[in-house]
C-alpha cells in the first residue's frame, strides 16, 4: 500500500505491506526520525505523542492508514534551535528533562493544548496532559506548560504589533 | 302423572345446576389460551434478552452514572483520570480519538468503532434496575428524542452499539467477551420487544 505523509510540512511517500503498521514505526523506521519514542506500545504512557492534522495522537496505536493525506509533526518538527516552539523553549527554561525519554511526547501533548487552550489552568493541565514520566518530572513540567503559555502569548502579541 | 313429569323436569335441572357450579371456570384457575401465553412469554423473553445485553459490560461500561468510563470485565474506572468532558468524548487536546480509532487496533489492544464516545450522561445506566434502564430507554427527554422506530434502528444498526459483538483484543492480546446473547438474537429481542408495545414487564 502506498500512503503519502505530509510529515513537518515535507511530503512523504511510503510502501508499507501491512496498513495497520502503527504510525510510529513508520515515523522512526521508515522515515528515520527518532524523537518520537516507543513507550508501551498500548496507548498508555504518551511516550509516542504527535500530531495528525494538529490533533494530538498516540502514534503506537495509529494505524498508518489512517494517516493517508494528512499533516504529521513530531518533536523534529515543532520548532529547532534556532526558532524553538514556546513549548521548547519553556522546557529548556525550567529544566524539565531528567532521563528526557518521555519529553517529546509531552511536549507535544502540550502543544496540542495551547492550541486549543491558550492559558491553561491546573485543572486543564491535569486533565490533558496525562502522559507518564517515570522520572516524576511533573511538578517542573506544570510550571513549564504555565511559562509556554506566557511565551506562546507574548508571541502572538509581537506578532499581531507587527503587523 | 303430571307430578311425576314436574319431578323428573326437577331432578335433571338440579342436576344439570350442580354440574354448571361444579365446572364453572374460576378466576383463579385462569389460564391464557396457548397463542396469547406464547405471545407474552415472547414479549418478555424478549426483553430479558435485551437487557441482558444492555447490563452486560461491553454496553455499560460507556453508560456510566458518574461521568467516568469504565473499563474491562470488572468495570473499572478508565484509566489516566479520562471522564467525559463536555461533548462526551474527553477534553480539549486529550480526548478518545487521542487512543480510539473507528476500529480496534488488533497490535495495541485499544479498542476503537465508528463516533467512538460515552453515551450522553442522560442515558447513564450504571446502577439501575432493568426496568430503571428501560424508563430511561423509552424516555424521549432522556433518550436523545428518540421514537420507537429511531431507537430499534440505533439499537439493531448503530457500529458502535454493534460493536459490542466485535470487541476486539485487549491490551495482551486476550480477546475481550461478548454479550451473552448473540447479535442476531439481540436484534431479534429488540424487534420483538418494541413490537408488543415495549412493555416493562415489572410495571
Amino acid at each position: 500500500m502506498e500512503i503519502s505523509l505530509i510529515v513537518n510540512g515535507v511530503l512523504k511517500t511510503v510502501h508499507i505491506e501491512d496498513e495497520n503498521t502503527p504510525l510510529l514505526w513508520v515515523i522512526r523506521d521508515i522515515l528515520d526520525l527518532k524523537g518520537t519514542k516507543f513507550g508501551c506500545g498500548k496507548s498508555a504512557c504518551g511516550a509516542c505523542t504527535l500530531h495528525v492534522d494538529d490533533e494530538a495522537v498516540r502514534s503506537c496505536s495509529y494505524p498508518v492508514k489512517f494517516a493517508d493525506g494528512k499533516r504529521i509533526t513530531t518533536i523534529e518538527g515543532l520548532g529547532d534551535r534556532e526558532n524553538p516552539h514556546p513549548v521548547q523553549q519553556a522546557w529548556v527554561e525550567e529544566i524539565v528533562p531528567q532521563c528526557g525519554y518521555c519529553q517529546p511526547g509531552f511536549m507535544m501533548a502540550t502543544a496540542a493544548l495551547l492550541k486549543k487552550v491558550p492559558k491553561p489552568t491546573d485543572e486543564d493541565i491535569d486533565k490533558n496532559i496525562i502522559n507518564v514520566c517515570r522520572c516524576g518530572t511533573y511538578y517542573r513540567m506544570r510550571k513549564a506548560i504555565h511559562k509556554a503559555a506566557e511565551i506562546q502569548t507574548e508571541k502572538d502579541s509581537n506578532e499581531s504589533n507587527m503587523v | 302423572m303430571k307430578l311425576k313429569t314436574w319431578f323428573i323436569f326437577l331432578a335433571i335441572s338440579s342436576i344439570g345446576v350442580l354440574l354448571a357450579l361444579a365446572n364453572s371456570p374460576k378466576i383463579f384457575e385462569y389460564r391464557l389460551l396457548e397463542n396469547q401465553q406464547s405471545e407474552i412469554y415472547k414479549s418478555d423473553d424478549a426483553y430479558n434478552k435485551m437487557m441482558d445485553v444492555l447490563t452486560h459490560q461491553r454496553c455499560m461500561n460507556c453508560h456510566p452514572n458518574d461521568n467516568i468510563p469504565k473499563q474491562g470485565n470488572d468495570r473499572h474506572p478508565h484509566y489516566f483520570g479520562m471522564a467525559r468532558g463536555e461533548d462526551n468524548k474527553g477534553f480539549q487536546a486529550t480526548n478518545c480519538n487521542t487512543c480510539h480509532n473507528s476500529e480496534n487496533n488488533k497490535y495495541s489492544g485499544v479498542p476503537g468503532a465508528p463516533h467512538w464516545s460515552l453515551a450522553p450522561a442522560s442515558m447513564g445506566w450504571e446502577g439501575l434496575s432493568r426496568a430503571q434502564i428501560a424508563e430511561r430507554l423509552l424516555d424521549k427527554s432522556t433518550n436523545g428524542n428518540r421514537s420507537h422506530v429511531e431507537l430499534i434502528k440505533h439499537m439493531t444498526e448503530d457500529d458502535l452499539v454493534l460493536w459490542a459483538w466485535q470487541p476486539g483484543v485487549d491490551a495482551e492480546g486476550v480477546q475481550r467477551t461478548i454479550p451473552p446473547v448473540s447479535k442476531e438474537d439481540f436484534k431479534k429481542a429488540v424487534e420483538i420487544w418494541f413490537a408488543n408495545g415495549a412493555v416493562i414487564p415489572t410495571k
